[in-house]
């Protein structure tokens, strides 16, 4: 038989998750110059992963990232099986079965634990459960949020805490032209949420927001940042590291927010070197036991202390946000710690030996770091070690891709849709946008999306 | 609001943003590379990996720079489109050096 990956003899490849990552996997196998084929699973019918539902609604430049992936997906080696789980309608063992390789790409799905008491009152919740609610996730379509309370509080200090307070922060004006799901804008509209805290563990100077996400809460229509001056004071190992200009630049735009005299109706309070001890309250979330920190260790490794000073403070409304977390998935090989599935360099591992033609990509490979671009750099590593396996991948006779899929999920009645029918949907969710404005109105559930595919 | 590629990059060329732009908005000619405004998304992915420091955010653009507003526009237009990275040129390394990083 011929080479793998030549014309007589193409290679299959299947590719879990439509997010980022799995689409700059595909680009990587156009760009490697071999004959090949993919078929990329995604569990709902919807693609894009991330850019659709973790993006937020108004930094629509960043999603027009999707034009790229878009345009990989008509290549004539790309077929998409949407609402399709893998794991659960088929098993990675199926997928190896009838594919040379498989790289999954399912991206890391959960948020890590604050792991203190009252964590699970009514009213805590996770950034994830927020965003995927405001960004019209299937998922997180039913939930509801109190936002009833005078204050909430954001624990974490990255570029999702970020976005969840800046969406509390904004009036309905500013998000009304936003891709935005109507359910949220809706509740979003009755909000009383006046105080919203920022919570970082370290200091002004550890701060993971970027520059140009801090500078969006300068320019709020009904919503002032507030910093209190006392908080921008540096230990010696912080003002070494702004030398990093990073950081510098951070810190100087904290510091020109500071002693500003709020006139919005909300404010948005930035404070520093605290953590939350205990979430506290009867039957729902009262009050937050929060802890003063102390930073220690050389500059750029400082970490955060408790001090043993505490002090309460009363919130309705409580969002954790610091960092997420990789969901397991049965078949393959799970690094529990890390919350991705064990691998060196994206080949996955089990006991230290490599499981031939099993790959991985983007942040259930190194965990959840980086940003949209970064990982494009993640999958062309994946992909250059596969093509090296290429010689060594296991040829069997019956890896014949998508046909030996479609038969298996077939069987077992699962309604599986193509790269069109999600061009159908999403014609009708641009279309029903535009009455209002928007860019597009969500479908939000997976019901109506199947069901506008049985009406075309 | 848009990124900008300035001179530092001239001679040096080292396309460690190419490797990292989510959106191919990259070009290049025999000197350095350019960003093409209406493709970039604006992500700010690039600026980090560059090691000389050549790529600013518009906000962030010193007023001696500014001229590469426009020539990143208009360059951008004309020249082909980097989609893989490529060999730093000749001289690279000393390029480096001599703007001091």
């Amino acid at each position: 038989m011929s080479r793998l990956g030549t014309p007589d003899n193409p290679l299959y490849v299947a590719v879990v998750g439509s997010g980022p990552s799995g689409f700059y996997a595909v680009d990587a196998l156009i760009k490697a110059g071999v004959e090949f084929r993919v078929n990329m699973f995604e569990r709902l019918p919807v693609p894009y992963g991330l850019v659709r539902s973790g993006v937020a609604p108004d930094h629509p430049k960043l999603k027009q990232a999707i034009k790229v992936y878009a345009r990989l997906a008509e290549a004539e080696q790309f077929n998409y099986i949407g609402n399709v789980t893998v794991g659960a309608d088929i098993s990675v063992d199926e997928l190896r079965a009838t594919h040379h390789a498989v790289i999954l790409t399912c991206g890391a799905e959960t948020d890590r634990r604050l792991g203190i008491p009252g964590e699970d009152l009514p009213g805590s919740y996770t950034a994830t459960e927020f965003v995927g609610w405001y960004n019209g996730h299937p998922d997180y379509r039913d939930r509801e949020f109190d936002l009833s309370h005078e204050t909430a509080v954001i624990i974490g200090q990255g570029n999702v805490a970020a976005d969840v307070s800046r969406i509390l922060a904004k009036t309905v004006d500013e998000l009304k032209h936003t891709d935005i799901a109507g359910h949220a804008l809706d509740v979003l509209a009755e909000s009383k949420i006046r105080n919203i805290y920022v919570i970082g563990r370290r200091g002004p100077a550890q701060a993971k927001f970027t520059s140009k996400e801090l500078k969006e809460f300068g320019v709020l229509a009904d919503c002032d940042p507030v910093i209190d001056a006392d908080e921008l004071a540096l230990n010696p190992a912080s003002e070494a590291e702004l030398e990093n200009t990073g950081n510098k630049k951070i810190y100087d735009l904290f510091c020109g927010l500071a002693g500003q005299e709020p006139a919005g109706r909300r404010r948005c309070i930035f404070t520093f070197l605290k953590s939350p001890r205990e979430i506290i309250g009867e039957g729902r979330v009262e009050r937050l036991l929060i802890e003063k920190n102390t930073l220690s260790g050389e500059p750029f490794r400082q970490s955060a202390r408790g001090s043993g000073e505490t002090f309460t403070l009363d919130t309705g409304i409580v969002f954790r946000s610091i960092g997420y977390h990789g969901i397991p998935m049965s078949g393959v090989p799970f690094d529990e710690s890390r919350g991705v599935f064990s691998n060196e360099q994206g080949r996955v591992i089990q006991d230290g030996a490599v499981e031939h033609g099993l790959y991985t990509a983007g942040w259930i490979k190194r965990g959840p770091t980086g940003i949209i671009g970064t990982n494009k750099a993640d999958s062309v590593e994946t992909v250059r070690l596969l093509m090296e396996d290429l010689d060594s991948l296991d040829t069997g006779e019956n890896r014949n891709g998508v046909a030996g899929c479609y038969e298996i999920l077939d069987r077992r009645n699962i309604r599986h849709i193509n790269f069109a029918d999600w061009k159908k949907i999403d014609a009708a969710e641009i279309n029903r946008g535009e009455p209002a404005g928007k860019p597009r109105e969500k479908y939000t559930y997976v019901n109506e999306m199947l069901a506008l595919l049985d009406r075309a | 609001m848009t990124t900008i590629v300035t001179d530092n990059c001239k001679d040096c060329r080292y396309t460690d943003c190419v490797a990292v732009c989510p959106v191919e908005c990259f070009h290049y000619d025999d000197q350095m590379l350019y960003i093409d405004p209406e493709v970039c998304i604006d992500c700010s992915a690039c600026l980090p990996e560059c090691p000389v420091e050549a790529i600013y955010e518009e906000d962030d653009l010193p007023e001696d720079k500014f001229e590469w507003i426009e020539i990143n526009a208009e360059k951008s237009k004309e020249l082909p489109v980097i989609t893989d990275t490529m060999d730093p040129l000749p001289g690279a390394d000393e390029r480096k050096a001599a703007l001091g990083f």
